[in-house]
């Protein structure tokens, strides 16, 4: 095999909330440019897991390596991992004493200290590809969901990072403004991004994810291409969770 | 068919702005003023004599000019005290805010520590026993009153300007320490307060940039804690100017000492602390309507 290192390699990695057992013996590679769909009923731990990524939860049982460097406890390690890493929250959690445009230059100025002129290029260009450059002066709060979702995915893309994390990106939108941000994930998709995305939009994941992970009760039951996990999928869980989430569809 | 031109609103009802039972309760109080000026004109029979106690607001020199006399020396100081005693105040109730919700136990503990002194000793004991710890221990130990005492005649002008007399150097220092030290144990808790009404997501989303402790903190969790906590932080801001009145017991010259002794040698006890009072409100006011204008300006971009 010639196979390019994993950009992302979790090893029997375990999460408690005191005796709650979050996450247990999680094992999972990326590789780079992987589209990696995380789906499982709620409380399965998949917002805990990719969390676990960038250090928003501590892990406390296995491994994990990034980009060939293993996170640790370390501050500094932690934070070099993060400008690796882009995360995109279910509730966008901009800034919102921040202008859009601020939201998006905070990172590379004080991370990298990235002149400010040339942030700012870097920003308008990323709120461009969300289309919504017009909106660069405007506060947050000034905006729709939709649009400070994509907000939330160029502030992230800013830091260029070499994985995106979504954790249940279109979950508190409005039912209209949801493909307007499905679109900005999918145009990523092609461009090679390596993403990993927490979702019920199904229709996405069936439409972009090279790879279908399926999560319960803090364990991974089955990981597999798209057409096998909903074409035939394996567990009862599984099987369970899909009659389910595509009854209505 | 109504058109889209024809979704006018419906007329806006016109509010009374003042009800009978308004105009009543006016009427109840403005006789219960009067009823207290007739008991004061003619059962009291209080001789006012505001010259006697206006001449120590401003008095004429012998060449007839008007110059600030005991009670504008006061105000002076107590405003001296405010001034450098707010900025103390401020950075010790930031520090000790930080610190109070820091992950370090020692911090926190720390931080309690002094709340709790603080909050739970009368401030008068806590004034005595620091005050005398200050400038009993400390003050020698900086070297103040050496420096204070070998000043050039322009480093004392800059001192005698921002701090008042320089004989007195040392003391308005202890005096406006204390104050602060008091004071600024609770600015600690509206620090703390405000940090903790930042939500979780906030913190998340700074330290998912990357962003350093230093710069999570100082972009995105304090400017947005500053403009929560500003209507209880300016209340403070007038508590300490009144109770800067308290470092009087100690023999700092501020309003509240010099009045006591003008309306002990005047025996024009009424004017005095009438005058005093009109004093402090337009202090304290005055710091009202700067937060009020802070308040406004901090509201734009709020969600």
């Amino acid at each position: 095999m010639t196979q390019a290192n994993p950009m992302l390699e979790m090893r029997g990695v375990g999460k408690w909330f005191g005796n709650f057992c979050a996450l247990y013996d999680i094992n999972l590679d990326v590789r780079p440019g992987e589209r990696m769909v995380v789906c499982g009923p709620s409380g399965s731990g998949k917002s805990t897991m990719i969390r676990c990524i960038n250090r928003l939860e501590e892990h406390q049982a296995g491994q994990i390596v990034l980009d060939g460097v293993e996170l640790t406890e370390d501050t500094k390690n932690i934070e070099q991992i993060r400008r690796k890493v882009g995360m995109v929250f279910q509730h966008f959690n901009l800034f919102p004493h921040l202008t859009v445009l601020r939201n998006l230059t905070l990172g590379p100025m004080r991370n990298f200290k990235v002149p400010e002129k040339e942030a700012r290029e870097t920003a308008l260009h990323y709120l461009e590809r969300v289309r919504i450059a017009e909106q660069a002066s405007k506060y947050p709060s000034e905006l729709s969901g939709g649009q400070q979702q994509r907000v939330a995915i160029a502030r992230a893309l800013c830091m260029k990072p070499k994985l995106m994390l979504f954790d249940e990106p279109t979950s508190a939108l409005d039912p209209e403004m949801i493909s307007g941000v499905l679109d900005v994930m999918v145009e990523l998709a092609s461009e090679g991004m390596t993403m990993m995305c927490v979702t019920h939009e199904m229709g996405f994941a069936k439409e972009v994810a090279d790879t279908m992970v399926f999560m319960d009760e803090g364990e991974i039951v089955e990981v597999g291409p798209p057409d096998e996990f909903f074409g035939n999928p394996k567990s009862d869980r599984a099987k369970l969770f899909l009659s389910q989430i595509l009854s209505h569809h | 068919m109504a058109t889209t031109t024809e979704r006018l609103p419906p007329p806006v009802k016109k509010r009374v702005k003042l009800t009978l039972i308004d105009l009543l309760i006016f009427a109840l109080v403005a006789a219960g003023v009067v009823y207290i000026a007739y008991r004061v004109e003619s059962v009291l029979v209080y001789k006012w004599s505001w010259d006697t106690v206006l001449q120590f607001v401003v008095r004429r020199d012998e060449a007839g000019d008007l110059v600030p006399n005991l009670l504008v020396t006061g105000l002076l100081t107590t405003l001296r005290l405010a001034f450098w005693g707010t900025i103390a105040a401020a950075i010790i109730g930031l520090v000790m805010g930080l610190c109070r919700t820091s992950s370090n136990l020692f911090l926190r503990m720390v931080a309690r520590l002094y709340v709790e002194l603080i909050r739970n000793i009368p401030p008068v004991v806590f004034i005595f026993v620091f005050y005398f710890f200050i400038s009993g221990q400390i003050m020698p130990l900086l070297g103040v009153d050496e420096f204070a005492r070998n000043a050039s005649p322009e480093t004392a002008r800059v001192i005698e300007f921002l701090f008042g007399p320089i004989g007195l150097f040392s003391n308005f220092l202890a005096g406006m320490i204390c104050l602060a030290m008091f004071e600024g144990a609770y600015i600690t808790e509206i620090v703390r307060a405000g940090i903790q009404s930042i939500e979780k997501g906030q913190w998340e989303a700074a330290r998912a940039v990357g962003l350093s402790r230093f710069n999570v903190l100082r972009d995105v969790i304090l400017p947005q804690a500053i403009r929560k906590i500003l209507p209880p932080l300016a209340g403070q801001f007038i508590t300490l100017v009144k109770d800067s009145a308290i470092v009087s017991l100690i023999s700092i010259q501020e309003l509240t000492f010099v009045a006591i002794e003008v309306a002990a040698s005047t025996t024009r006890v009424f004017e005095t602390w009438i005058v005093v009072g009109v004093m402090y409100f337009v202090v304290c006011y005055f710091f009202a309507v700067v937060f009020a204008r802070l308040e406004k300006r901090g509201q734009r971009g709020r969600r």
